[in-house]
């Protein structure tokens, strides 16, 4: 009988040796006369059992992780091909594992379980239903679908997504319009857009497509962070397969309507991750952020009305259409709907992908979830949502998964990533690092973040080398003030968060 | 070679950065000998294409090493000895970041976040990217490389 075995291929199985185990692994077979089908799937998310390798079984998919090139050899003698679980490395059932099984995964509910690359898998796993659905509805009936399930923009601005899309829809259809997806996921901490489009790139592809149906637009762009050279091969390869099969192009599905799809690579700088940069990247000039208004719906790439959401907003748009946006809105709390992708990294033990409905708790998260620091010391700070957010201290981990209750706090919940430190983290190291990170990225537009980042830096410096310190502490909460008032785009506005979290909440780290 | 790069992509709306992005893909960098050409062709200054490129980091104006490295300065890696790493790399390269090593194997960039937060810390090589990097794993990652080219320079010489 054909045995089928797989071994992740995105970007951190691949880091973990991924490639290698996979090889080994054929040329065991091939030396024992043993035919298998080898199937490089997608990530389950789980990261710290990467490269995680699954065996099918009658009884479901046997997991066996993290799996060493040098382990190969001695996992397939106890019996890899057979499916056996008396090796330490063998996690039972992959679906069993309890990380996996406590999550409520809307959006991810194929990574890992597909190859990324297969439409036949994508179909036969609940894919294209979204988009059969949206092709016999009108597109008001879409945009009035994405309403009904309270989606937010998951790129950390959390803007209504359909109250976005019924702006582009109402602009005069008889122009070019255009659907672009942030794909620019530059902060620290987040891999969920990565994982989309590696391990479910169709999913992004129909999200894409229906938005276009439902407000007009002919011409998609994916703008993706040159950083991801896997995810780059596989959006491309997929838009291919998409077009050959008539999914993208002309006719969308015999819709009588055109879609067409184009992934578009960055060049690096995080300021292109703000919207209106980002529009100005993909025009080709330098991402100099635009003043708003005109907001990008009514005038953007190009001057024309343009849909631009994040990954994720638009991985959620299939679900949405396949079960109805009420189905979706069901899961959540308060005005935070459906579900979060979040994203566990940085010191901690078991990091991965976690899709929850919102309302869990961070510490659910860190410590349920995420079993503790890596380094087994305790922990000291968190900073969620990125490089422009507050470090939150441990008496605020309670604090429910919910954008308004971390709004309340000073906090933000950004695009879900959750960055832990254990004891040994110097706070203010971080600090410093906070306005150094914006010296570098500032687009240079506006001068709070373009000069204020640098002199932030220089107080901060003084602080630290202990050079009156009290007035310098005064002059750096004047210093963020500004900022935070003053500049034209969150990348100044928000720098001063970290710091003034870390003058905040850790004041001795600044100061020692 | 830059005319027909150009040429083949300048009908593309925004063609400007896919056209940097394929030069750099070709050359290893973007030559400043093919500033005039793009400006020409795209009806633009040559201030203006010389603007786009020094405003991306990933955009090169100088010829690099046999492979490029990135290592990754963000907060996820920062959290689980990245600045350690990356003070090792510095060291064991003996070059600071922009810089190419003396043997013209390896140049030295600094990245913000590679998306693999999670098997911090991360760094990049050439398209490759590697997770849970410690000194000791990066040494070895670089004895690999230097040895991989060295035997091969030495079968095309026999």
């Amino acid at each position: 009988m054909l045995k089928r075995i797989y071994v992740p291929c995105d970007t951190t199985a691949l880091s973990m040796g991924a490639d290698k185990v996979a090889k080994l692994i054929e040329r065991h077979a091939n030396a024992r006369g043993l035919e298998i089908e080898l199937v490089r799937n997608g990530s389950r998310g789980l990261f710290w059992l990467e490269p995680l390798v699954e065996v099918e079984t009658d009884s479901g998919r046997i997991g066996f992780g993290p799996v060493e090139a040098h382990d190969v050899d001695a996992l397939v003698d106890a019996g890899l091909f057979e499916g056996k679980s008396d090796h330490p490395l063998c996690l039972g059932m992959v679906e069993d594992i309890s990380y996996l099984k406590l999550q409520q995964r809307l959006t991810f509910s194929r990574i890992g379980i597909t190859d990324p690359l297969s439409i036949a898998d994508y179909r036969s796993h609940g894919g294209f239903v979204g988009l059969e659905q949206a092709v016999s509805l009108s597109p008001q009936a879409i945009v009035d679908e994405v309403k009904a399930s309270g989606l937010r923009g998951r790129g950390g601005a959390a803007f209504p997504t359909g109250i976005k899309w019924q702006t582009v829809h109402d602009e005069p259809w008889q122009q070019q319009k255009y659907i672009v997806c942030n794909a620019d996921e530059g902060d620290s901490g987040t891999f969920a857009d990565r994982l989309a489009m590696e391990c479910d790139p169709y999913m992004l592809i129909e999200g894409m497509t229906i938005a276009g149906l439902a407000v007009g637009a002919t011409q998609g762009f994916i703008y993706l962070r040159s950083e991801y050279p896997v995810a780059h091969r596989i959006l491309n390869d997929a838009i291919s397969r998409a077009e050959a099969e008539g999914y993208l192009g002309r006719d969308v599905r015999g819709s009588g309507r055109a879609f067409h799809l184009e992934v578009r690579l960055a060049a690096g700088a995080y300021i292109c991750g703000e919207e209106t940069s980002l529009l100005e990247s993909l025009e080709g000039k330098r991402g100099l952020v635009r003043a708003k208004p005109p907001l990008p719906a009514i005038k953007g790439l190009f001057g024309q009305p343009t849909v631009v959401n994040n990954v994720l907003s638009f991985a959620a748009v299939p679900f949405i259409l396949a079960k109805g946006g009420q189905t979706y809105a069901d899961y959540g709390m308060g005005k935070s709907r459906g579900t979060l992708p979040i994203q566990l990294a940085g010191n901690i033990r078991r990091g991965g992908l976690i899709e929850l409905a919102f309302g869990v708790s961070l510490r659910e998260i860190l410590e349920d979830f995420g079993g503790g620091t890596f380094t087994g010391r305790p922990m000291k700070a968190v900073q969620v949502g990125g490089p422009l957010m507050a470090y939150m201290p441990q008496n605020q981990w309670d604090t429910p998964m919910d954008y308004e209750a971390f709004a309340q706090l000073g906090a933000g919940i950004g695009h879900g990533g959750v960055v832990v430190f254990d004891d040994t983290v110097d706070m203010g190291e971080q600090a410093r690092f906070a306005m150094e990170f914006c010296t570098v990225e500032s687009c240079g537009k506006c001068t709070p973040c373009r000069i204020g980042s640098v002199r932030g830096l220089e107080v901060i410096d003084r602080i630290r080398a202990g050079e009156s310190p009290e007035a310098n502490l005064v002059l750096l909460e004047e210093l963020c003030e500004t900022m935070v008032d003053g500049s034209l785009c969150a990348m100044g506005g928000m720098t001063p968060f970290p710091v003034q979290s870390v003058m905040k909440y850790f004041p001795d780290d600044l100061t020692a | 070679m830059i005319e027909r790069i150009v040429e083949g992509l300048k009908h593309k709306p925004g063609a400007l950065l896919p056209i940097l992005h394929s030069v750099q893909d070709h050359f290893g960098y973007i030559p400043e000998s093919s500033v005039p050409i793009i400006a020409e062709k795209l009806q633009l200054s040559r201030a203006e294409v010389h603007g786009v490129i020094s405003f991306y980091h990933h955009f090169r104006s100088h010829p690099v090493g046999c492979r490029v490295v990135h290592v990754c300065r963000a907060e996820a890696c920062q959290a689980m000895g990245g600045r350690t790493l990356e003070e090792h790399v510095k060291a064991r390269l003996g070059v600071d970041y922009h810089g190419t090593s003396s043997d013209n194997e390896f140049t030295l960039e600094p990245v913000y976040c590679l998306g693999n937060c999670a098997c911090a810390p991360s760094i990049r090589v050439n398209d490759d990217i590697h997770g849970r990097v410690t000194p000791q794993k990066f040494d070895r990652l670089v004895d690999e490389l230097t040895t991989t080219a060295l035997d091969f320079v030495q079968a095309k010489g026999h």
